[in-house]
């Protein structure tokens, strides 16, 4: 028996396109991090993923508005945020914050591949080439000096863009944990929940997407990169395991009014969600995974590897499950406090669809792989620096 | 569709509304096109410091009916699906073991005639049993107001929360915010919609439609600023309560005989 609902409630709000807003925009944040790892903390053993971690994070900003643009129910107004934002909204903040940050990365990834793109330009021939000329904006200048003035540049926007980082992902949390109307939602945990849970999503796409890279253009992996993501992955997820049981133990103990309801749609709408896919799998057994990976020797690397894989999946999947259970299961009991449903049902077709939505998510997929085609981050790949480079700095 | 919608409201409705309603009050209800006859008041934007809205309801007379919902309908020609409603009626029943029960078939608009909701309640003790009419509280801190990301959701100066169906983005995030359920997107237009307390009648000096149909007056409608007002009357006379005081909305609907566990 779903008990009582307002008439008002019959409809889900927030569909599935709304799950995956905040999980897009936690990828971007996480991806963009573990960039901010090597370029400001300088941890050497991430330099091969740290220029596919701005692609990557470039790929799925780029895509972060669309699904919020397609759930409207006039999209055609969207832009409205922009020219007349109401500055007391939660929600007004985000085109402009996205706007700021995309702007930042998007200078901070020209800046890091400008001499690979200045070095195409000037090889490549057939119609890349005028790609390429065009995305060297004009400037051709590669001299040592020119690149050491961009690499502190980049050094300092690195440094900018982590607290914009935070700032994207944690706004994202307080959309949520703001609205006092859902007791599931309002909670000052949220934005550091949201914030922590991006970058282990982040670190964890970012290394499926270089292991699908390396297997696909045959190229060795380099697996103390691997090693060292994966405890990176794994120091962040201690901490969002820890905030989430911070969570629902305060939930569980303080047993407000709202408490009854809630943990009757945890324990039967969201077992599986919850308990299943963000609890068990997604946190349990991705930090399993990644601790036996520490125990494998030297010499078996790549099974170490492959562990850290099976872990980083597990936390793509948890992260996603997630999303879901905050904005999905934020309307599965009723405000009335008196119901509590599962029976939704999800369109295949549809603005709202399960295809509009599968479609939004591999967008930044494909993107990120062609921008690795047209500018390869890769070590390996990375082209002979132009003679006026190769000379050592006096 | 859309025509098929407006049309079914407006003569399917129109019909209705003379069968359910008292005598003499199709007039009032009929005079509501703002094209056919000039504003009674004039330039009414001055008129709005004039007034301070307030709605009270009476939970010990409110027989459950429908009457409200059908008319609210109606006259602001709503969609006739009852999950996009401006006002419902809730019937609590609450037993001897303590178990409270709450329905709303349909939002209440044919009555409480609903076999499933009623077997339940066969063979059981009934302690108390009651109707709570909803509508928009018209918050003096509206959450709605507060989150709408382009202004739309704005307060009048006589303290009602409108919505300006031509800047609404159809976000829904005042649907979300509200915690009362009094909003929800317009499935024609795709914005967002919510009851006026009939903003466009009460702007001419007249009752909301909800108002002017209860057969037993449990919905009182009047003005702040009048001493003589209805609702005036209803604060100094009874005790009464508003809904979910502790998220701070500070709601405009008065409840004479509210019952705790009424969210």
């Amino acid at each position: 028996m779903p008990g009582f609902f307002y008439p008002n409630e019959a409809e889900l709000q927030w569909g599935l396109l709304i799950v995956l807003y905040p999980y897009i925009t936690g990828l971007v944040a996480g991806a963009f991090i573990v960039s901010a790892l090597y370029h400001l903390l300088k941890i050497e053993a991430l330099r091969p993923v740290s220029r596919l971690a701005l692609l990557t994070a470039l790929g799925f900003l780029l895509v972060a508005p669309l699904p919020l643009l397609a759930h409207l129910g006039r999209p055609e107004r969207g832009f409205e945020i922009f020219w007349t934002p109401n500055l007391s909204s939660a929600m007004a903040g985000f085109g402009y914050i996205w706007l700021l940050y995309l702007l930042l990365v998007t200078i901070e990834t020209w800046l890091v591949f400008r001499p690979d793109i200045v070095h195409y330009a000037q090889t490549r021939r057939g119609w890349l080439n005028p790609i390429y000329r065009l995305l060297t904006l004009g400037s051709h200048d590669v001299s040592p000096a020119t690149l050491e003035k961009e690499k502190r540049l980049v050094t300092t926007l690195s440094a900018i863009g982590v607290p914009s980082a935070f700032l994207l992902h944690g706004y994202v949390g307080f959309i949520f944990g703001a609205i006092k109307a859902n007791p599931w939602w309002s909670t000052p945990l949220m934005p550091i929940i949201f914030l922590v849970s991006a970058i282990v999503s982040g670190i964890a796409l970012l290394m499926v997407i270089y292991l699908a890279q390396m297997k696909l253009q045959r190229m060795p992996v380099d697996h103390l990169c691997l090693r060292s993501l994966g405890n990176w992955l794994l120091a962040f997820l201690l901490a969002d395991a820890a905030l989430t049981f911070l969570e629902m133990l305060s939930f569980a103990y303080e047993q407000e009014e709202s408490w009854e309801i809630i943990s009757q749609m945890i324990n039967r709408s969201l077992a599986l969600q919850y308990g299943g896919f963000q609890l068990l799998l997604g946190l349990f057994l991705s930090v399993v995974w990644l601790w036996t990976a520490n125990t494998v020797r030297a010499e078996n690397a790549p099974r170490g590897t492959l562990f850290r894989a099976v872990a980083a999946l597990l936390v793509l999947g948890g992260v996603f499950a997630m999303r879901w259970n905050v904005v999905i299961g934020g309307q599965l009991f009723s405000r009335s406090l008196y119901g509590v449903r599962s029976d939704l049902i999800f369109p295949v077709l549809g603005q709202d669809g399960i295809v509009t939505a599968l479609l939004i998510l591999a967008l930044p997929v494909v993107l990120v792989f062609l921008m690795t085609a047209i500018v390869p981050p890769w070590e390996e790949q990375r082209p002979a620096p132009v003679p006026e480079a190769e000379s050592p700095r006096s | 569709m859309k025509l098929s919608r407006r049309k079914f409201l407006t003569l399917g409705g129109g019909a209705l509304i003379l069968v359910l309603i008292p005598k003499g009050i199709e007039t009032s209800l009929a005079g509501t096109a703002p094209e056919t006859a000039p504003s009674p008041i004039g330039d009414w934007t001055k008129e709005w410091e004039k007034h301070y809205w307030g709605f009270a309801v009476d939970t010990t007379k409110c027989i459950g009916c429908g009457r409200c919902v059908v008319a609210c309908k109606v006259e602001n020609r709503l969609p006739p699906e009852p999950e996009f409603t401006r006002t419902w009626v809730e019937r609590y029943v609450i037993l001897e073991d303590g178990e409270v029960l709450v329905d709303s078939p349909e939002a209440g608009m044919h009555g409480f005639k609903d076999e499933v909701a009623n077997a339940r309640l066969r063979g059981r003790e009934i302690r108390r049993s009651f109707f709570v009419p909803k509508l928009c509280n018209q918050c003096d801190d509206p959450p709605c107001v507060q989150v709408c990301p382009v202004a739309a959701t704005h307060r009048t100066a006589d303290g009602v929360v409108l919505v300006d169906r031509k800047r609404c983005i159809g976000c829904r995030y005042c649907i979300q915010a509200c915690p009362y359920g009094a909003r929800y997107l317009d499935p024609e237009e795709r914005v967002a919609d919510k009851c006026t307390w009939c903003y466009h009648r009460i702007a001419q000096g007249m009752k909301p439609a909800c108002v002017e149909v209860c057969p037993v007056g449990a919905r009182i409608f009047g003005d702040f600023k009048d001493p003589e007002s209805p609702v005036r009357q209803v604060l100094r006379k009874f005790s009464v309560g508003v809904l979910k005081p502790d998220l701070g909305t500070k709601p405009k609907v008065y409840y004479i005989g509210l019952q705790s566990g009424v969210r």
